[in-house]
């Protein structure tokens, strides 16, 4: 290990560069902006979840008082997505609804209060289409669509394709089927001592920012269009918009704003981005749209809910000869990233422990709910919930302590998995060793006091998606700077900081390079106009690519000031260094000089100081069908151990205590990955133990409802409810990542949802194969413990389903070593 | 139907022609332009735009303004003195108790009138007293040790 402890700034604790500013309520957010003559919008949205619009009237609406502008569909009809393959989402709804709060008109209105009212003005007719709900409806061929007669829905006349939601779909309603296949795992499961077959599922949840989205569009006498957004992938609303609206992409600057927690959940293009941009070229004057919290729990792109078959074999020293997923993804009504989302699902089970041979199968079925899409870990949870649990129960079969199994069999560092991933460096022996000897796992676990109990879990995530979105071999990341006269330095970049502190990473390493002070780094980010591209806040990928680009760009920096320093000082560059605001020479021989006067000479040699820096991640996945999905530069890896307090009658418990390791590679600013570990910790628990985003069956209500479409009745942990969490930063120093980094983000919380339930089974015996973990399904499983039968809650049924034939993938040519 | 309405917020008095129904939190945020008081539900039940009415921290999304109209409304635009920051606000910064920042205001305000009441509490009283404030970011670990920090700070100077 190379660590290099003569950092100035690079793995210390700085205060974050906007985190006085955040504490004063100085940050501006979208909603925050009152630009003068700025109109208010609101968008009516559909209370069917599916149904065919016959008509749409605007027009009494218009004639409100106050009322500026209203729009349909009609007016913006261009379809747009995230995915290249998934254009499937309108502006404003045209021909038909797929889910309740499905938008179908707008208006702009001199107060927020006036174009409320002026949407009751609107009338719509719609006619009523049979709805799919669950996984099973989805799964079924249009001919034998259900009919709910509960509901009122549809008349059995009703042609079998009206109960298709998208036509695009793979079949039917399944949206998108993979199948593929690494090695042979008929010839795995032969070899195996121990076969294991478990269902599990895994509920759908959502982001919940603190933030609700809101956008701000300004329409300019130059006739460019200016949207500033609570987004998290600014570049991608640019495309999106230059698509919609029909102009170059030249003509429309994106700002993202500061967001107010994002966690996947504002990473699409969204509707009421386009709907205030159109707006405001309607009626010229600036317009916004501020979503309600009802209107966040619709917009929705969260967890998707889903529901698992595993088959594994393992040899009696542990091995993996073979696994096999089959997995069933509920998607809602539209793509968003759900072909990602599926592909995801399969993609990293095998970057922890070696899978001799691999097969994943998956279909994605569209429901008329609302869009699942990525939320943190990113169809990573569900199967490694699956699969850690499932390595438990093998342990048990083995008499094996669940960490010396992990133990045993890691992935070894500069190797390839059974499906292309490159592993550089894996901390995960570290990590289980560290959470382990902390919590006194070895000894609690064997300890049998009913109703106490611990367990571990481990998981890994990427730093950064190895491929961009859209198919194109440019950057994944830009950065500018340029140095000022006076000694500040501007650094330029499309990143955006959505609290993970990406600003204080790209100020912390320009500082480091210039040897200045952080106060020194004015930082300028996430503006179509300024800021070179950098893709945005997703996949984990914004501290090693942006810093991987400004490294690049800084570097040349530093050597035109070092050298034009060395000319006035007439010594050689290579003796010189910058540190803390001054060049200094290595050997003290010379006087130290200020960094302003070496800039002012490097002006003075050079001209004007300004460089470029880039970033491209590696292409070096698999050549397979579905290949783009899984590659990284590198991986992150985490273990946690969770103690839990159960009460064996009620099933009630505590979580104690989290004891959690994450394998950073190197960390930037160590508290802010703290943070980072800690806010994965919170969101992990509070997904494991409560989150769900659930719907009406259509009973009494509406079918496609949400359940809780509020904060209160949406339960989340607070600030009572959360443990102690003992950190554990591991630090591999990983070749691909600025200065050894990697990911801090998600893999934090992969770990969580399995040590949990885990932990309830070495208490109460009670095995929960679902999340969320409740207390009433443990108390189902103690009931069934007193009468004798198993202690399993889970799911016992799974369709029948053909999936295509598998594509065979041959295993890489060296599977152990690069 | 609109009235004028006299409010005492951060020590100045603001005379404010506006409609009688809006929430307190729309009075500051769209007529009088404070907008570091937040907003994530409307609805009471997020804690985002706790302000200070008479030393208590209240949700202003269920206040109407008409109500506190002879009480000392603080926000957090009121919390630094003269340009100074509250040691509360030093703490967070410090801590990183802000990741994206948007409970921040809300959170810093209830503390504030915990630690006014309150001095050297022990954790568990200040995730008590925070409790109605949700973070999203943070796991509140660092919120709570912000706020310690500030506790000892405050403290110390008097």
């Amino acid at each position: 290990m190379n660590k290099n402890n003569n950092y100035q700034w690079i793995g210390k604790s700085w205060t974050k560069v906007d985190g006085l500013a955040k504490a004063k309520g100085e940050t501006v957010y979208a909603d925050d902006l009152f630009l003068p003559r700025m109109l208010y919008a609101k968008m009516l949205r559909s209370p069917h979840p599916h149904a065919r619009i016959k008509s749409i009237d605007i027009s009494k609406a218009l004639k409100r008082s106050g009322v500026v502008a209203a729009m349909t569909g009609k007016d913006l009809p261009i379809p747009f997505g995230i995915l290249p393959v998934s254009q499937d989402e309108e502006t404003l709804c045209v021909d038909k609804v797929r889910m309740i709060g499905d938008p179908v008109a707008a208006v702009a209105a001199i107060d927020e209060e006036t174009a409320e009212a002026a949407l009751e003005d609107i009338v719509v007719e719609y006619e009523i289409l049979p709805s799919i709900l669950t996984i099973e409806d989805g799964l079924k061929p249009l001919s034998e669509r259900p009919v709910r007669e509960e509901s009122g829905l549809p008349a059995p006349d009703v042609p079998a394709a009206e109960a298709q939601i998208h036509e695009y779909a793979d079949s039917g309603n399944i949206h998108k089927q993979v199948a593929l296949e690494f090695g042979d795992t008929e010839t795995g499961f032969a070899e195996a001592d121990h076969i294991r077959e478990e269902l599990f599922y895994y509920e759908g949840n959502t982001h919940l920012p603190m933030e609700e989205h809101s956008a701000v569009a300004q329409h300019g006498a130059d006739g460019r269009v200016t949207l500033w957004s609570s987004t998290q992938t600014p570049h991608y609303v640019h495309r999106a918009l230059a698509k919609v609206l029909e102009m170059p992409a030249s003509q429309i600057r994106v700002i993202a704003t500061p967001v107010g927690g994002g966690f996947g959940g504002k990473t699409d293009p969204f509707q009421h981005e386009m709907v205030v941009c159109k707006l405001a070229m309607m009626t010229g004057r600036p317009v916004k749209l501020t979503l309600t919290r009802e209107e966040v729990f619709y917009t929705h792109r969260g967890r998707h809910p889903v529901l698992m078959f595993v088959k594994a074999g393992m040899k009696s020293d542990g091995s993996i000869t073979a696994l096999h997923f089959r997995n069933f993804l509920d998607g809602g009504a539209y793509g968003s990233y759900g072909v990602a989302s599926t592909f995801y699902t399969g993609a990293l089970q095998t970057v922890t422990y070696p899978i001799a041979n691999y097969k994943f199968e998956a279909m994605r079925v569209f429901t008329n709910k609302a869009p699942c899409g990525p939320k943190r870990g990113h169809g990573t949870p569900q199967p490694r919930f699956a699969l850690e649990v499932l390595l438990d129960k093998f342990a048990e079969d083995l008499n094996l302590d669940p960490a010396e199994l992990r133990l045993r069999h890691l992935m070894p560092d500069n190797s390839k998995t059974i499906n292309h991933l490159t592993v550089t460096t894996n901390g995960l022996g570290e990590c289980i060793r560290k959470v382990t000897e902390s919590s006194g796992f070895q000894k609690r676990r064997t300890e049998s006091t009913l109703g106490k109990g611990i367990g571990l879990g481990c998981g890994s995530y990427l730093s950064g998606a190895g491929l961009p979105i859209y198919w194109n071999k440019m950057p994944h990341s830009g950065v500018q700077i340029k140095i000022d006269r006076g000694g500040g330095v501007t650094i330029f970049c499309g990143s955006t900081d959505i609290g993970q502190g990406s600003n204080s990473v790209l100020a912390g390493i320009v500082a480091e390079e210039l040897g200045i002070g952080i106060e020194q780094v004015i930082v300028v980010t996430a503006d179509t106009d300024l800021t070179p591209v950098d893709l945005g806040s997703y996949s984990s990928r914004v501290t090693l690519m942006i810093g991987n680009a400004t490294l690049a760009a800084v570097r040349p920096l530093r050597e035109q000031i070092l050298s034009a320093t060395a000319e006035v000082l007439k010594i050689p560059a290579e003796k010189l260094t910058l540190r803390r605001g001054q060049v200094v020479s290595k050997n003290g021989s010379v006087e130290p000089v200020s960094f302003v006067d070496a800039v002012q000479w490097a002006e003075t040699k050079f001209g004007t100081l300004g460089s470029v820096g880039s970033y491209t991640p590696p292409r070096r996945g698999g050549k397979f069908k579905g290949a783009g999905v899984g590659p990284s530069p590198n991986y992150s890896y985490s273990a946690c151990v969770a103690e839990v307090t159960c009460d064996p009658e009620s099933g009630l418990y505590s979580v104690d205590k989290l004891w959690l390791a994450h394998d950073i590679g190197q960390a930037i600013n160590e508290k802010l990955v703290i943070g980072q570990v800690e806010g994965g910790a919170y969101m992990g628990l509070s997904e494991a133990t409560m989150e769900a985003q659930v719907y009406r069956a259509g009973k009494d209500n509406p079918a496609g409802l949400h359940k809780t479409p509020s904060m209160l009745d949406y339960k989340s942990l607070t600030a009572l409810d959360m443990p102690e969490v003992e950190t554990i930063l591991i630090e591999t120093h990983d070749p691909e990542g600025p200065y050894g980094a990697k990911e801090a983000g998600q893999g934090p919380l992969l770990p969580i949802m399995p040590a949990i339930a885990n932990a309830i089974n070495n208490a109460v015996g009670v095995r929960v194969d679902e999340v969320p973990i409740t207390p009433e399904k443990i108390f189902q499983g103690l009931q069934n413990l007193k009468k004798g039968k198993s202690g399993r809650i889970g799911p016992k049924k799974f369709p029948k389903i053909t999936f295509p034939e598998a594509l065979k993938v041959e295993p890489p040519e060296d599977n152990s070593v690069l | 139907m609109k009235q004028l309405l006299t409010l005492n917020i951060n020590g100045e008095s603001h005379e404010v022609w506006t409609a009688t129904h809006k929430t307190l939190l729309e009075v500051l945020r769209e007529d009088l332009h404070l907008i570091g008081t937040k907003h994530g539900c409307e609805l009471g039940e997020c804690g985002a735009c706790s302000v200070l009415i008479d030393g208590a921290p209240v949700l202003a999304c269920l206040i109407l303004p008409v109500e506190v109209q002879n009480c000392e409304i603080q926000t957090i635009e009121g919390l630094a003195e003269n340009g100074v920051p509250h040691p509360l606000q030093t703490a967070f910064a410090e801590q990183g108790a802000s990741q994206c920042g948007y409970c921040s205001p809300g959170m810093l305000m209830t503390a504030k009138a915990f630690l006014d009441k309150k001095s050297n509490p022990e954790a568990q009283e200040i995730r008590q007293a925070l409790s109605g404030n949700l973070c999203r970011c943070t796991g509140y670990s660092k919120i709570v040790e912000a706020v310690e920090q500030a506790s000892k700070q405050t403290t110390e100077i008097q």
